[in-house]
Order: C-alpha cells, then structure tokens, then sequence
C-alpha cells in the first residue's frame, strides 16, 4: 500500500506516487495511450526496478541518446530478444545475490515490449522465460500493429482493422484474420499471474502491475494502449476509445490468478462493438455485415470468459 | 607451448581429457556466473559438462537452458549487462542465428566470452568442422582467438575472460576451436590451478551494471550525429585491445609457462616460403614442415592466433623477406576474393614496398581431412604457382571432378 506522504497525491480514492520514473519531454505521439501507459506502470513498479525494453515506440521516444526519459536502470538491445535478455538480468541478480553478495533489496525486473515485440517476433524468448520460470513482470503494450514502423499488421491486430500491410481494398476488408490472444497463450504456460488491463481504467492497471511484481515467477500483464496516429481517431478520444474496447467487451479486463479467473472490470451489459469501432478510421470501410460478424464473436468470447470465471472459481479445471 | 611448468611453482599433472570437457573445466576455473546455453554439435559436449558441474555444485552458476541461440546470446547479455561473468558456446548454425546479437553485445561494450566449435554451414547440413561460421561474423566487433589443440583451448579460455574484462577493453571474447578434429578429441591437457588462476583472473567488476541505486541508460538509439562517434570509439577500442591481449598472454605464459602469440612461428627461420594457417589443421600443417624440411625443401609455417583484432604488424614483421605466403582458407567468401584469411592478407599486404605473393588455397571444408600429404601437395603447388605470373585469386584444394 502507497502511505499518504509528501511523494503521493490523491485520485479520487487512492493515493498515487507523485514520482515520474518514466519522465516528461519524451518523443511520443500527442494522445499515446502507450506512453500513458507506461507512465501508470511506473508509477506501481516503483524505482527498485531493471526495466528491458525491446525494440518498438516507446525505445525510440524514450532514449535517443544522449537523452533519456528512464530514471530507472534501463536497456534495450533488440526487437524479439526482450523476454532472453530479462531472464539473464534475472538469473545474473539471483546468483550474484547468492554469490557475490550484493545486496538483494528485491529488485524487480521488468520487460516491456510491444504488441510486434510479444505476439510475433518476440514470441518465442517469451515462451522461454515464462516457462523456465523466471521471476520477471512481462508487460505487452498493444497498440495492436507496427505503429513504429508505420501502421503494418500484427498478429494482435483485430479483424476488419486497415494498416499499411493490410489495407483494405476493393477485395478485401484489411486484416482477414482474428487478433491473436496472447493473455491465453500466457496462462498456458501455467505461471501464477496473467491479465489485460487498459490505461482508461488506471488503477486497475497499476492493481495488476502490482500483482504482478508480487507473484513468485513469472508473470503477464497485456495492456491494450490506444494509438491515435494508427488507429485513425482523434487524439483526445484515446482515453475514451480505450473505455469503450472494455465496454463493448472487445478487450475484456481480466486477471488469471493461479489459474482462477476474476472479471475485474465486469461489464453486465456491453455496449455494442460499433460504439468502439465507428471512432477509428482504420474501422470505417467495413459494412453491417463485418460489423455484425464481429459483434458475434466478441458474444462468444465474452461469454466463454465469463463461463471461465465461473467455473475456475467452483474449482472445475477448464 | 607444451612445458609442464604448474603454477605458483607446483609440478601440475596432464591428464588426458575431452577437449570439450577441458574448456568446461576451464570455465569453471574461471568461476563464471551464469552459463546460457542451447544444444547444437560439435558444442555439446562444453554446455553438458557445465551443467553437470552446475547440477553436482561443483560450480556456482545460474544454467539457464535457452530454447534458442540467439536467446543463448541475448540472456549472456542480460546477465553481463547486470554485472554477472558470462560464458556460452555455440557451433555453426547457432552462431549464426546469434548474428544480430553478437553486434549489440559488442557495441554495448559487455565482456562475454564464448566458445565456438567451428562448424560448417547448411545447405547441405554439415554438422563437421570448417570456418564458415566464424568467418561470417568476423567484423562482429568480438575479439577472435583461435587455438591448436587441447592445451591452448583451456589456456585460452582462461585469457579470454581477462582479455575482454579488462577496464581498457570491455569487448566479448570468441575462442575459436575446430569442430570434432579439437572438440571430440581425448588430447593430454595441464589445467591451471585454482589459485594460479585466481591470480591471474580478477573477479569481474563490470563499471556500468544495472543497478536501482545507480540507474544507466543501456542500448539507446542513435541517432546521425552521434553513431560515427560511437562506432570510432567501438573500432578505437577494439584496436587497442591488442596490447591487453599481448599483456594478458604474457602474464599467463609467466605465471603457467605456456606463452601465447597473435602469430606463431613454426621453423619460419630464412624462409623464403611460408605455409599459414589457423585452428588445428596447423598441427598437421606443422608435421609437413618436419616432413619437408627433412626433404630439404625451404618452407616454414605461421599460425595466425589472433584473428581479430588483425595483428597486421605481426604478419608484416613475419612475412618480411619472405616471397611466397601459402594460406589454408577453410571457409569460401562467395563470389569474391576466395578464402577470407587469404583476401584480408593480401589486402594487409598490399601497400608494402617489396611483399610476398599470397596464394590463396581452399581446403578442409564440411570437415574434410587435409592430411600431411596434401599440405605438401599445396605447398609444392603453392611454390610452383609463385614463378608464374598469372596467379588466381584462389584454388579450391582436392575436389573430387
């Protein structure tokens, strides 16, 4: 628990450090839901901290030398070796602790990567460190493409979404194939913490980050970011755009808990998916029939995830 | 280079060892920290024995068993990064696919060492022994040393971790050693022991580690109008490595008695013609310098140690006076020059007032044998092609037609 203090401010209910560790005057775009993102993080994880960094958006907004946005130890190296690099700093800390007796002080580490970094290129060395084990808070901030390169798919883009690499055309609606769920593809690998969180519900955000830190082993956390300049919507919309891909049950807010499923952000009655896809360019091709085909699935899956959480809670394994 | 000097004045014992399983030994002298590894032959047999010294607690190291090479890499670096001594092997293949990471560990400055038990490269698969591998990553910004036999393997290894962890230097270390012909060979080796290398090896105390109390920046982007700069300063250092690396051997050789040398010189004594060549065909290579010189030939041999960096006042100081330089290649630079050993040779040469012709031979590839026979083929060859004018930029030794 954060204590009221000099450092802390008060938001409604709860008292967040004042302390930026992910500081001002970086390069990211005007409404990056991204950096917004990273910035809550920070906030929950504290300076006792090693944060990796693939290759991606916030690497380059963050630390064109001779500048530096990180007042944490930081290092990127590459675009899909975020989760190998992690679990050397891990292994190196636990045995010099052991070894060489350097003070311990429960330093975390964390991997930050974006959605190209986890879903696709990054997918195996995250596959490695989740399953041997490795104490380190894995967090994906998905902004659902390459933004950084200019807007090209990725496995996590959603159907019916145009990027550069698949737009949408007189034969074609954009990307033709569902977004690739990784929270699930996580859980699989039985580690004790996975969840989905979103900016434009920060304290559940910075509540998962902090779960997530404080499990034994390896932990998930996938952060859906709204990217104004890729998604095609108005750049003071991206807090809302967010609330509703969790309103509409698009990206669903959840936690896996040693298995167990828990809605933390219920949403008894959702909103139809077109509340959220009628305010991004990258939607505006499709017709009632794309849309209708989308309201049916995230039906299906909000209901499977929901069926989940009931029956992980009766204690029946699914 | 075979005296049995022990260190601190004892008589140490030769006993006879796998190679692979002496360079492990050797890595558990060094007393690293972490060990990231995946599987690939010729390699083996290194990352097996440091796992079973990890698993008996006889070495006190993180094994971190990777599901790739380029993670084999990229958790070194991790671990180097955080301030920990790292050590991974790997053959060719799983060098390649380190590619891309081999550059960012040299440019971030972080002190792995590695051994590579060269190997061919696919297509065709080849699981045996040429320089493909590492000729593909020789401007990867790693200081490259390649050993002979058993002996030098283990020496070597040792003087890899405080060449590269030397404050001046701070450039990973590769230790090139041939594949099967070295790796899988029971061969008499003296280990060091354990306070003499504990002399000669300092724990590592890594100035930049990661750490909360002391936050450093790592790996951020360049952009411009400061990459030149950064990469100067890369090629800089990697220049002046070589009077650490020439400082290290030297107080090895003084504390162990084995001395090391970025050329070694093999009966090279007014010799107009030399043979060179690099890794363990050269023990061969040296059995036909014996053999030709009982025939009353005039012919010695260089063994190029040092491969990067390029010790080039070295081999002008050898091959001065000498008309004809004979270089075993074991890799091919498609489409070019032929072997890269014999280009970049020719190309150190070149500029000199009086050189020696280079002829360029291609041989031992995939594992093929070159036996003593055959190095006096291409030596003969070698000298006979040297009164001709026309000279060809490389000949591929011993194809079958």
């Amino acid at each position: 628990m954060v204590e009221a203090t000099s450092d802390t401010v008060k938001m409604g209910r709860r008292l967040i450090p004042k302390q930026e560790l992910f500081a001002p005057g970086h390069r990211a775009c005007a409404g990056c839901a991204e950096a917004l993102a990273v910035r809550l993080a920070c906030k929950a994880i504290g300076p006792n901290t090693i944060i990796v960094n693939a290759t991606g958006c916030m690497e380059v907004v963050s630390s064109q030398l001779p500048t530096t946005s990180w007042r944490v130890p930081w290092i990127h190296t590459l675009f899909e070796n975020t989760g190998a690099v992690a679990s050397g700093i891990e292994a190196a800390r636990k045995t010099l602790v052991k070894k060489r007796g350097i003070p311990d002080g429960g330093t975390h580490v964390v991997a930050m990567a974006g959605d190209g970094g986890t879903t696709d290129i990054g997918l195996q060395a995250l596959s490695g460190m989740l399953e041997r084990g490795h104490d380190v808070l894995y967090i994906c901030f998905d902004n659902e493409a390459y933004m950084n390169t200019g807007i090209q798919r990725s496995s996590s883009t959603p159907y019916g979404a145009a990027t550069t690499t698949s737009p949408a055309g007189k034969v074609s609606i954009g990307q033709v194939t569902w977004k690739k769920d990784l929270p699930e593809i996580a859980a699989a690998h039985e580690i004790p913490y996975v969840a989905t969180a979103c900016p434009s519900y920060p304290f559940d955000l910075m509540d998962k980050v902090t779960r997530g830190l404080a499990a034994r082993g390896p932990a998930y956390v996938h952060i859906l970011s709204v990217c104004p300049t890729g998604w095609r919507c108005n750049p003071e919309l991206a807090i809302k755009v967010g609330k509703l891909a969790v309103d509409t049950g698009v990206f669903p807010l959840y936690e896996i808990v040693s298995g167990v499923y828990n809605l933390t952000v219920n949403v008894p009655e959702l909103k139809p998916v077109s509340d959220y896809l009628s305010l991004q360019g990258r939607f505006r091709h499709l017709s009632p029939e794309n849309i209708k085909q989308i309201q049916e699935r995230v039906n299906k899956k909000y209901a499977a995830l929901r069926e989940r959480v009931k029956l992980t809670h009766e204690g029946i394994v699914v | 280079m075979h005296q049995n000097a022990g260190g601190e004045g004892k008589i140490a014992k030769r006993v006879g060892l796998e190679v692979s399983i002496a360079v492990a030994e050797a890595v558990k002298l060094a007393d690293v920290d972490v060990v990231a590894a995946y599987p690939i032959t010729p390699q083996t047999h290194i990352v097996e024995h440091l796992a079973e010294l990890v698993a008996n607690g006889e070495l006190d190291a993180a094994y971190v068993p990777v599901e790739s090479e380029h993670s084999a890499m990229s958790a070194s670096l991790g671990a180097a990064a955080a301030g920990a001594r790292a050590f991974t092997a790997t053959a060719g293949q799983g060098l390649e696919l380190m590619h891309e990471v081999l550059y960012a560990v040299s440019g971030m400055r972080l002190p792995i060492v590695m051994a590579v038990v060269n190997r061919a490269l696919s297509a065709p698969i080849s699981i045996w022994g040429d320089h493909s591998d590492v000729m593909s990553v020789r401007d990867a910004g790693w200081i490259q040393i390649f050993v002979e036999n058993g002996q030098e393997a283990v020496d070597n290894v040792i003087c890899a971790f405080r060449i590269a962890e030397d404050k001046d230097v701070l450039i990973p270390t590769m230790v090139n050693l041939d594949g099967f012909h070295l790796s899988h060979v029971i061969e008499p080796v003296t280990m060091p022991d354990e306070a003499g290398v504990g002399k000669f090896l300092p724990p590592l105390s890594y100035p930049f580690a990661l750490r909360p109390d002391k936050p450093v920046t790592m790996g951020g982007f360049a952009p411009p109008g400061i990459y030149t700069e950064v990469k100067k300063g890369q090629e800089d250092a990697l220049e002046n490595s070589k009077k650490i690396v020439l400082k290290a051997w030297q107080e090895y050789g003084d504390i162990f008695g084995r001395y090391y040398h970025p050329v070694e010189h093999y009966r090279t004594e007014g010799m107009k013609t030399l043979l060179l060549t690099m890794g363990s065909y050269s023990e061969t290579a040296s059995l036909t310098i014996d053999r030709m010189r009982d025939k009353g030939m005039d012919v010695g041999l260089i063994r190029l140690r040092l491969w990067r960096p390029f010790p080039f006042d070295e081999i002008m100081q050898a091959v001065k006076g000498v008309d004809t330089l004979i270089v075993l290649d074991r890799a091919i630079s498609f489409g070019g020059q032929g072997g890269p050993v014999g280009s970049e040779l020719r190309s150190a040469l070149y500029n000199l007032p009086k050189r020696p012709k280079v002829i360029d031979f291609i041989a031992g590839l995939g594992g093929r044998d070159v036996s003593p026979d055959d190095f006096e083929n291409i030596v003969k060859r070698g000298m006979e092609m040297s009164r001709t004018d026309s000279i060809p930029a490389f000949q591929m030794y011993g194809v079958k037609e």
